[in-house]
């Protein structure tokens, strides 16, 4: 009877496997943020002098070998993930108020949450092959509203998931006695759960803005870009995500450093709406 | 008294309840026929090429725009070895981080390390593409390449694989980037899933002195095995439809080459490069049946990832 007697050779070994096993998985964990450390840390170094520079700011994309910004990119990526926000959101927050707040019965919210959870992961370019084809097809050209409506459709299945989430969070008890005072379920739907689970509905659409800000796929063949400054929402208009796309694949030293900086831009934009997300959220629990 | 006028007042304008129920309704109904509408509209644009080729398109490795030959073999293989190999290397390692933050961490680093990851799924995919061609590729191809080739491109049929010249861009690059950008979104279901097995059961192995490793193999993992591998699958979806980050480092060549060394090409890539600087209506319904195939296949991988999910929560409800 000496099964656990530390010098039994089972249980020396079994104790060198779970050592080695558990230092793979610190290994594991140090793996994934040696990327993160990595990407940031290159995105600041190539990135820094160009966001240092106040012409970024409010010159134009210049053709290669000038001197020039982004002005005209980051105003229309602006513009366009403002129009997407704005109209996905609504969308988003009304179908997510019927799968948790109607659809307890019928078919229709199942089937939704479902094809919801489906499209939240589907590919971004397929929905810009969708735009283009119901929409820049049909008219003939590329705009920057087909660019915001691509962006709005990746918003919808986002916002639709944390609406449902955070309203099925909300206690009946709540529900119920708003219905015992004799409110109809519309007003208690606007005016109490849909006030109890603000903040978290609100985390869901920084969320979506944060995703759609770094988007390039949908708005390659929808907003497509634009050289220059440009205020038509029904011509194609300049987005920092394709022009970095574009200035990235090209063999000049100075568009490069260009893209550098709007790379190093929108990360930072990314990563301040995700912490500001993620900090709205921890102060409501 | 049955017809008083107060409750009647009290329900003033019932419609406006039918209203809104019905509002909610019809957008979550849009939400509901948005993805039938992406199907549909991808079969229309592809009309020319389905008629054309039919199934043969699938496995017709041509694609040349002047002729107007085009088969989908070489997009499709490139998409499925690089996604494999980001599984091949995601996975492991997203359950060695979700095993430390569950098991490992101590309490107070678990917020901190868990952000973290979850930050690497926020960085755009255009910026891992960059920073993949700028940064990575060279080293890759300065360091890492030589040393492959070295040592296992002599190894009999496996060799194969390794083959070429070290160009730093092709398939394993792309594969290896894409493991890193998988990694955030299987860890953080695993992590969930983890997290719902009941502390007795932990609790009751650990007191018949199972080792740390020991509970997670062989009582955690049975427990979650559906959840696991529905993050599994959701990450192979993500994988699979990831456009920027492969079609910087991918090569863009329609090429069908057995090394992964090589530049290939992946459905999504094709489409990210060719679409806009398509001629003809063939070209573009060959590029539109690319997007039908990857819309096919991701929607496949990812209604099975939640429907294992969802089978894992079920039980979940019935133990409870």
């Amino acid at each position: 009877m000496n099964a656990i007697h530390p010098g039994n050779r089972i249980y020396r070994s079994r104790k060198r496997v779970n050592f080695i096993l558990l230092a793979a998985s610190s290994l594991a964990l140090a793996f994934g943020l040696f990327w993160l450390v990595w990407i940031l840390g290159t995105l600041l170094y190539e990135g820094g002098t160009a966001l240092a520079r106040a012409t970024l700011y409010y010159q134009m994309t210049p053709p290669p070998g000038a001197d020039g910004g982004l002005a005209n990119a980051i105003a229309g990526s602006l513009v366009m993930v403002t129009a997407g926000t704005l109209l996905g959101t609504p969308v988003g927050i009304l179908a997510g108020t019927y799968l948790a707040e109607y659809g307890r019965r019928g078919w229709l919210a199942g089937a939704t949450r479902f094809l919801n959870d489906v499209l939240l992961s589907a590919p971004s370019i397929v929905i810009g092959l969708f735009v283009y084809s119901v929409y820049v097809a049909q008219v003939k050209h590329f705009s920057a509203w087909a660019g915001a409506v691509a962006l709005a459709l990746i918003v919808i299945p986002v916002v639709v998931r944390t609406t449902d989430d955070m309203l099925k969070l909300v206690p009946n008890t709540l529900r119920e006695a708003t219905m015992a005072l004799g409110c109809p379920p519309w007003k208690m739907i606007v005016s109490v759960t849909y006030r109890a689970a603000r903040t978290g509905i609100l985390t869901g659409i920084l969320l979506a803005v944060a995703r759609i800000s770094g988007e390039t796929a949908p708005l390659l063949f929808t907003a497509l870009n634009n050289q220059f400054w440009s205020n038509n929402m029904n011509a194609p208009m300049s987005n920092l995500p394709v022009v970095i796309f574009q200035f990235a694949m090209s063999p000049y030293e100075d568009w490069h450093r260009l893209a550098w900086g709007g790379a190093a831009l929108i990360t930072l934009a990314v990563l301040v709406l995700n912490i500001l997300a993620r900090a709205l959220f921890r102060k409501s629990d | 008294m049955s017809d008083s006028p107060g409750p009647r007042r009290l329900r003033a304008a019932p419609w406006v309840d039918t209203a809104f129920e019905w509002l909610t309704r019809f957008f979550a109904f849009l939400v509901f026929a948005l993805l039938l509408a992406i199907l549909a509209s991808l079969v229309v644009g592809s009309q020319l090429t389905l008629e054309k080729y039919g199934f043969s398109f699938i496995w017709s490795s041509a694609w040349d725009p002047v002729k107007e030959e085009f088969g989908a073999l070489v997009p499709i293989y490139g998409t499925l070895v690089t996604s494999l190999i980001a599984m091949l290397i995601g996975v492991p390692v997203s359950f060695g981080i979700a095993l430390f933050l569950t098991e490992l961490s101590p309490a107070w680093l678990k917020r901190p390390l868990g952000t973290a990851i979850e930050l690497l799924a926020a960085i755009p995919s255009i910026i891992y593409g960059m920073w993949g061609l700028f940064v990575f590729a060279p080293l890759f191809q300065g360091h890492v390449q030589p040393l492959l080739i070295g040592s296992l491109g002599g190894v009999p049929f496996f060799g194969a694989l390794f083959e070429g010249p070290p160009i730093g861009i092709g398939m394993l690059a792309a594969g290896l980037i894409l493991s890193v950008m998988v990694i955030p979104f299987i860890t953080a279901v695993m992590r969930d899933v983890f997290e719902i097995v009941p502390p007795m059961l932990k609790e009751s192995a650990y007191g018949l002195g199972a080792t740390t490793w020991e509970v997670v193999w062989r009582v955690v993992l049975p427990y979650t095995k559906v959840g696991v591998i529905g993050g599994i699958m959701l990450g192979l979806g993500r994988a699979l439809g990831e456009t920027m980050a492969v079609t910087f480092v991918i090569g863009n060549a329609h090429r069908l080459a057995v090394s992964l060394n090589a530049p290939g090409n992946s459905i999504a890539s094709a489409l990210a490069n060719e679409f806009t600087e398509a001629v003809g209506d063939l070209y573009f319904s060959a590029l539109i049946e690319l997007g039908l195939i990857l819309f096919l296949i991701t929607t496949v991988v990812l209604a099975l990832s939640k429907l294992l999910l969802l089978r894992l929560a079920r039980n979940e409800g019935a133990r409870t």
